[in-house]
């Protein structure tokens, strides 16, 4: 179990974190660059020391200013992955591998850290200096040499974010692999949000050196705590004043125009958050059909082919996305400036109070 | 046609002025310097014994900036505390002395009646007039060199390579051997061949603090100075293996720092 306890001031803005990771479970903090993601591995690694706080991992203390115990760096045993992998760019691949393991003999360094390249599929690479690497084969190599020293936790800085589209998808279920493998606590930093509901069982929504929501990626994308952590998770969100009505539910008039009703209690100004994917398309002139309450009329402004849906933005007059299937898509002959509405549940809509 | 605006001629007519202008001297004193000089000179006693001191002085002043200097570059470059900008200003500041000035300092600092002048002595040291002065003179005048392109090559490096080594195990002090200085390098010994460029031609605070003894404190330059008056030809000569001399270590330092001599630090 890895538990951190910190606050310090960083410049204009102050990090005021409480964590807990058990062995083998991953944490993933996402949020904005600049939110202080990194600064929390920082502290948990020794490499920013913070005012007040205190860390620990299993039996070890690590930090704990209150008894003024500190542990430097290169005792804590954390594998850390940073953002741009910090290869030393004068070791070749193995020997940055090799680089924790420095009492062994050459011979026995070696072999450990070929073995740690193959397991990555790298070994090929293994005389190889850093520059000459892809950005997939560094990651793989930071990977490695983190694991080399058997670490008491992992840490990752961005891992993925280096990577073109392409890599990142087989290097995610990779890196999902050797965390469930290590068995020790792990804390991953991303600024994606399927990335963090990718690689994290739970994920902690970072926002102004603060976790402001922490749940599994599926609670914090049904039930978020804020617009903020909406608007991250991918939802729409609009603005607008609730008020209760007559029929049980409560309508919300929208900021520049427009109605929405919701089952979610609430008064006055609110944040209405609804995912693209609960919101359908019909043409103006369509009978309205099915059990959605909520119909905006709206115009397409741009059409966005994301996998096999369609993603659709819209102006209505406030600005939100629709992600339907090819096929309705086809079928409406979408394309910018036409007209349609959009409709969805009340239940799908959510509210939030500003 | 493509037209030529006349800024390109501008900036090739001023670096060609440059060029001239800094390499005639040194063309010349080969020019003027006929073979059978280069060799008599070479012959002379006094010539060899002023090429042997400078080496030797010159060398021991440089292993002593690195080693002294290395760390300390690596401090300023690496930490931020009140009164750095000050501390580097200070250590920068015998770029901008006139020899003669540091000579007098260096007089005034370690000579019998300086303010260490007396704990000088106690030490059983003899600094003035004596070979070890001529390495403290040449120290005390090259130092800022390295010192100022260490630390900007310690400055340029990506601090995360600091702090993953850090991370893997290593302390502060493998981290600087192991991490810092190989990456550094090219820096280092760039800072290194500039320092000792600055040390061979050191004359003015060598002269004053030192003198200029045949076979005790003269160096190249002092040799020189002291057959210009009344032996231009062997003077021109001397010059002439000076040139030679610093050219090729110059060369032989920078080739070896490039050649991964250091660890292959090239990124």
């Amino acid at each position: 179990m890895l538990r951190v306890d910190a606050q310090a001031r960083l410049g204009a803005f102050s990090l005021d974190v409480a964590l807990e990771v058990p062995s083998g479970s991953c944490l993933a903090l996402a949020g904005p660059s600049g939110a202080g993601k990194s600064s929390i591995l920082r502290v948990v690694a020794g490499l920013l020391r913070p005012d007040r706080g205190r860390v620990s991992c299993g039996e070890e203390l690590w930090l704990d200013t209150a008894r003024d115990v500190d542990v430097p760096p290169e005792r804590r045993r954390c594998g850390y992955v940073f953002q741009e992998y910090a290869l030393f760019p004068h070791l070749r691949a193995w020997e940055n591998v090799a680089y924790p393991l420095r009492d062994l003999p050459r011979r026995e360094r070696r072999r450990r850290a070929i073995e740690l390249l193959e397991r990555f599929g790298v070994a090929d690479r293994a005389d190889a200096r850093p520059r000459t690497l892809s950005g997939g084969e560094r990651q793989r190599v930071a990977v490695a040499r983190a694991l080399a020293l058997r670490p008491a936790a992992l840490l990752l800085d961005e891992p993925l974010s280096a990577l073109d589209a392409r890599t990142r998808a087989s290097s995610a279920r990779r890196l999902g692999a050797v965390l469930s493998e290590a068995a020790v606590p792990a804390v991953l930093v991303t600024h994606d949000f399927s990335e963090a509901a990718l690689l994290g069982e739970r994920v902690g929504v970072v926002d102004g050196g603060r976790i402001v929501q922490l749940g599994t990626a599926a609670q914090l994308a049904a039930a978020p705590a804020s617009a903020f952590v909406a608007d991250f998770t991918g939802a729409v969100v609009l603005t607008g004043t609730a008020r209760r009505g007559a029929d049980g539910l409560t309508h919300v008039a929208l900021d520049g125009g427009g109605e929405v009703a919701s089952t979610d209690p609430a008064a006055g100004p609110v944040a209405v958050t609804v995912y693209p994917w609960e919101i359908a398309l019909a043409r103006p002139d369509a009978p309205r059909a099915g059990s959605a309450q909520n119909h905006l009329p709206v115009e397409v402004i741009s059409v966005t082919a994301v996998g096999n849906r369609i993603r659709v933005g819209l102006a209505a007059p406030q600005p939100l996305s629709a992600e339907i299937t090819d096929a309705s898509a086809d079928a409406l002959a979408l394309g910018p400036g036409a007209r349609a509405v959009a409709s969805w549940k009340a239940t799908a809509t959510r509210l939030l109070g500003r | 046609m493509r037209r030529t605006g006349w800024f390109p001629v501008v900036l090739v007519a001023a670096l060609a002025v440059v060029l001239c202008f800094l390499t005639l001297p040194i063309v010349a004193i080969f020019v003027d310097t006929a073979p059978g000089d280069l060799v008599r000179s070479l012959g002379d006693e006094g010539a060899r014994e002023a090429l042997r001191l400078s080496l030797e002085c010159s060398a021991i002043a440089v292993g002593v900036i690195v080693v002294v200097g290395t760390p300390a570059a690596y401090l300023l470059a690496t930490r931020r505390f009140p009164g750095r900008a000050a501390l580097v200003t200070l250590v920068e500041l015998p770029l901008v002395l006139p020899p003669a000035v540091a000579g007098i300092g260096l007089l005034a600092a370690l000579g019998p009646n300086g303010i260490l002048g007396g704990a000088v002595e106690d030490a059983g040291l003899q600094l003035v007039l004596t070979t070890a002065g001529v390495v403290v003179a040449l120290t005390f005048v090259a130092a800022p060199f390295y010192l100022r392109q260490a630390q900007s090559a310690f400055e340029a490096l990506d601090r995360t390579w600091l702090e993953a080594s850090r991370t893997l195990g290593a302390t502060e002090a493998r981290t600087f051997l192991r991490v810092a200085i190989p990456t550094a390098g090219p820096g280092l010994v760039s800072g290194l061949a500039l320092a000792w460029g600055r040390a061979l031609g050191e004359f003015g605070a060598t002269l004053m603090f030192a003198g200029s003894f045949r076979g005790i404190t003269q160096t190249v330059p002092l040799a020189i100075y002291e057959r210009f008056s009344t032996d231009f030809t062997g003077a021109l000569a001397l010059s002439a293996v000076l040139v030679g001399v610093s050219g090729a270590l110059l060369l032989a330092v920078k080739l070896l720092g490039g050649s991964g001599w250091l660890g292959g630090a090239a990124r």
